[in-house]
C-alpha cells in the first residue's frame, strides 16, 4: 500500500496553469488591517430590490426545481426583447441558452470549437480566463498585445499579423476589464474587413455592456453587417444589474454554435440557479432607472479618479466603459508588481498589478471604482503620499 | 446641472466645489455659482452633520407627537404650525395626511424636558385638541445614513 502520486493523477495542462499573481496580493492585502482596497471587480450596489423581491417570491411559491437545459422561457423571450431594443440583434429562442455567469459561457463557447492545436486570438490586457480555459480545451492562445496609444483597441493590422490557417476563434472582450477601453462601430468594422473572408469564429465578451459613458453606447460586435453569423454574443447580470452573486449570465448566437454550446451545458451544469433566473425576468423588466442610476454614479466617480490619478501624477487616459482606469505607473521606475506591493506595504492601498491581465499590462495597474467618493478620495490621497515618499 | 449639484451636496455636503466640478464634468467657477444661486433662492437651506448622540456623553431624548388641531378659518394650520416650529425643541413639524394633523418632532435632555414640554406648552395652545407622544427608542438610520450597521464589505476578493 503505497501513498497516492498526485503528480501523475493532476491533468498536466491544468498543473501549468499558473496561479493568479493577484491571488497571493489579495491574500496578503486580507491578512492585514485597515486596508484600503481598489481591487474589487464586482459592483458596490446591492440587486434592486424589485429584482431581490422577485427572487424571494418565487422561493416563496415554491420555484424550487430545476429550469430546462436552456433556461426558463419567460427569461429566454426577456433576453431576447432585451438584445434587440438595447443593442439591435435579433435572437429567437433557440439561438440563446441562460448560463451560471458569463464565465460559464465563455467556457461552453471556447469548449464547443476549439479542438487540439487550434489558435484562439485573445488581445491582452484583459480578464484572466480566456487563456486558461482555451489551454484547457487543448487550444494555443494567440496574444495580441493592445496598446495605450490605439486606446487598447484591437486593429486591424494586429489581428491580420495574429491569424495564421490554425485560428478558429478571436476573443473580443469589449468594454475592457482591465483597461476601460471599448471598440466602436467603426473599429469593429475594420476587423470585420479582416474576417469575412476567413472562417474565424468571434466570442465577444459584453459583460460590461451597459457601463459605457459619455453617451457612448455599446455596439455589439454582431450588430454589424455581415459578423452576426460568426459571432457568439456572452453577456450576463452581474455587472449590469449588480447581481455578481447570483450567477447567472446569457450566450446568444447562431443555432448551428448554440446547440454544441448547450450540449456542454446540459451534461456539465443542466441549468443556471432557478432562483436567480426569476430574478432577471424581473430585471431585464424593471430595471432600466436602476441601470442609469448606477451607470451616472459610476461616471461620476470615474472622472473623480481620472483626474485624481493625472493631479498626482499617474498619466491615466480616461476609460470609455467598464468601472475601471488603467493608470501608468511607469513614471515611477517601478514595474507594476513592485508599485502594489510597496504601495500595499507602506499605505495599505490594494490595487491590481496590470501584468495580472497579460504582459502588455507591464507598467499599468488596475483600479476599481466600485467604491464610495469617500473611499476613493481617501485611497487617492494615500497614493499621492505614496508618489510623494519615492 | 443645478439639480445634479443639489443631489451631490444632499448626500454630502462636504464635497468640494473642485470635487464637484469634476463629478459632473463642468468647472469649478460654475459650480461656486450655481451654488450661490441655491442658497441665495432658499433651495439650499443649509449644511448639518449627521450625529450619533447615541454614541455620545450627552443625554439626547427625542419623540415624535401627533397633533390634532382645529384649523382656523383662512389660515387653515399655517397659524399654529409657525407658532410651534419656533420653539428651540422642535425639530421638525410637518401637516399631516391621515388621522392627525401636525407631526412634530421634539428633541431634550431628558423624557422629563420633553413630557413638560408637551403638557406646558404644546397642549396648552388654543387650537391643539390632543397629542400623543410617541419617544424614540432606538435610532437605526438617519438621513439616509445607517446607524447600527457596520458596513463591512463584503464582497468575496475574487480575480475578476
Amino acid at each position: 500500500m503505497g501513498l497516492i502520486d498526485y503528480s501523475k493523477i493532476i491533468n498536466k495542462t491544468v498543473e501549468e496553469i499558473k496561479p493568479s499573481g493577484i491571488r497571493r496580493f489579495f491574500d496578503i492585502a486580507a491578512s492585514m488591517e485597515d486596508v484600503i482596497s481598489l481591487g474589487v471587480g464586482e459592483p458596490d450596489f446591492n440587486t434592486p430590490w424589485q429584482v431581490r423581491k422577485a427572487g424571494i417570491n418565487s422561493l416563496e411559491k415554491g420555484k424550487t426545481k430545476y429550469t430546462s437545459n436552456k433556461g426558463n422561457d419567460k427569461l429566454i423571450a426577456e433576453i431576447s426583447k432585451y438584445m434587440s431594443r438595447k443593442y439591435s440583434v435579433e435572437y429567437n429562442s433557440d439561438e440563446i441558452f441562460v448560463t451560471v455567469g458569463g464565465s460559464e459561457a465563455i467556457d461552453a463557447c471556447i469548449r464547443a470549437v476549439v479542438e487540439l492545436g487550434d489558435e484562439v486570438i485573445i488581445p491582452q490586457p484583459s480578464y484572466v480566463c480566456y487563456e486558461p480555459i482555451t489551454r484547457l480545451a487543448g487550444g494555443v492562445p494567440v496574444i495580441i498585445n493592445t496598446q495605450a496609444e490605439n486606446d487598447f483597441k484591437v486593429t486591424p493590422e494586429e489581428l491580420k499579423n495574429a491569424i495564421s490557417d490554425k485560428t478558429k476563434l478571436l476573443i473580443l472582450p469589449y468594454p475592457c476589464n482591465p483597461t476601460g477601453a471599448i471598440m466602436e462601430k467603426e473599429d469593429i468594422e475594420k476587423l470585420y474587413e479582416v474576417l469575412k473572408d476567413t472562417n474565424i469564429l468571434v466570442l465577444s465578451d459584453e459583460i460590461y455592456s451597459e457601463l459605457t459613458f459619455n453617451g457612448k453606447a455599446h455596439c455589439s460586435p454582431a450588430s454589424i453587417d455581415g459578423m452576426k453569423e460568426r459571432t457568439v454574443v456572452v453577456n450576463g447580470f452581474s455587472k449590469a444589474f449588480s447581481m455578481t452573486g447570483w450567477r447567472l449570465g446569457f450566450a446568444c448566437g447562431p443555432k448551428e454554435l448554440i446547440a454544441p454550446m448547450l450540449k456542454i451545458h446540459q451534461y456539465a451544469i443542466m441549468c443556471a440557479p432557478t432562483t436567480s433566473q426569476y430574478a432577471a425576468i424581473e430585471a431585464l423588466r424593471s430595471c432600466d432607472d436602476d441601470v442609469k442610476y448606477m451607470v451616472d454614479e459610476y461616471n461620476r466617480r470615474r472622472r473623480l479618479i481620472v483626474n485624481g490619478f493625472n493631479k498626482i501624477g499617474l498619466t491615466c487616459r480616461e476609460p470609455k466603459g467598464a468601472f475601471y482606469v488603467f493608470p501608468s505607473i511607469k513614471s515611477t521606475g517601478l514595474s507594476s508588481e513592485e508599485f502594489c506591493e510597496k504601495l500595499l506595504d507602506s499605505k495599505k492601498v490594494a490595487v491590481v498589478p496590470g501584468n495580472a491581465f497579460g504582459d502588455s499590462g507591464e507598467g499599468f495597474v488596475r483600479v476599481s471604482y466600485c467604491y464610495s467618493v469617500e473611499h476613493l478620495k481617501e485611497a487617492l490621497k494615500r497614493i499621492e503620499e505614496f508618489l510623494k515618499e519615492l | 446641472m443645478k439639480y445634479e449639484v443639489l443631489k451631490l451636496l444632499a448626500r454630502n455636503a462636504r464635497y468640494t466645489f473642485e470635487e464637484i466640478a469634476v463629478m459632473l464634468d463642468t468647472t469649478e467657477e460654475n459650480v461656486a455659482n450655481i451654488v450661490a444661486e441655491l442658497e441665495k433662492d432658499g433651495l439650499l437651506k443649509g449644511y448639518k452633520a449627521i450625529v450619533d448622540w447615541e454614541k455620545t456623553d450627552e443625554a439626547y431624548v427625542s419623540a415624535i407627537i401627533e397633533l390634532n388641531v382645529i384649523p382656523k378659518a383662512g389660515l387653515g394650520f399655517e397659524e399654529v404650525a409657525e407658532k410651534i416650529m419656533k420653539y428651540p425643541q422642535v425639530e421638525s413639524v410637518y401637516l399631516m395626511s391621515g388621522v392627525y394633523d401636525l407631526n412634530v418632532v421634539v428633541k431634550g435632555k431628558t423624557l422629563q424636558d420633553i413630557a413638560w414640554f408637551v403638557a406646558r406648552e404644546l397642549s396648552t395652545i388654543d387650537s391643539v385638541t390632543s397629542t400623543t407622544t410617541h419617544f424614540v427608542m432606538r435610532r437605526y438610520k438617519e438621513m439616509d445614513v445607517e446607524l447600527v450597521s457596520d458596513k463591512d464589505d463584503d464582497r468575496g476578493q475574487l480575480w475578476v
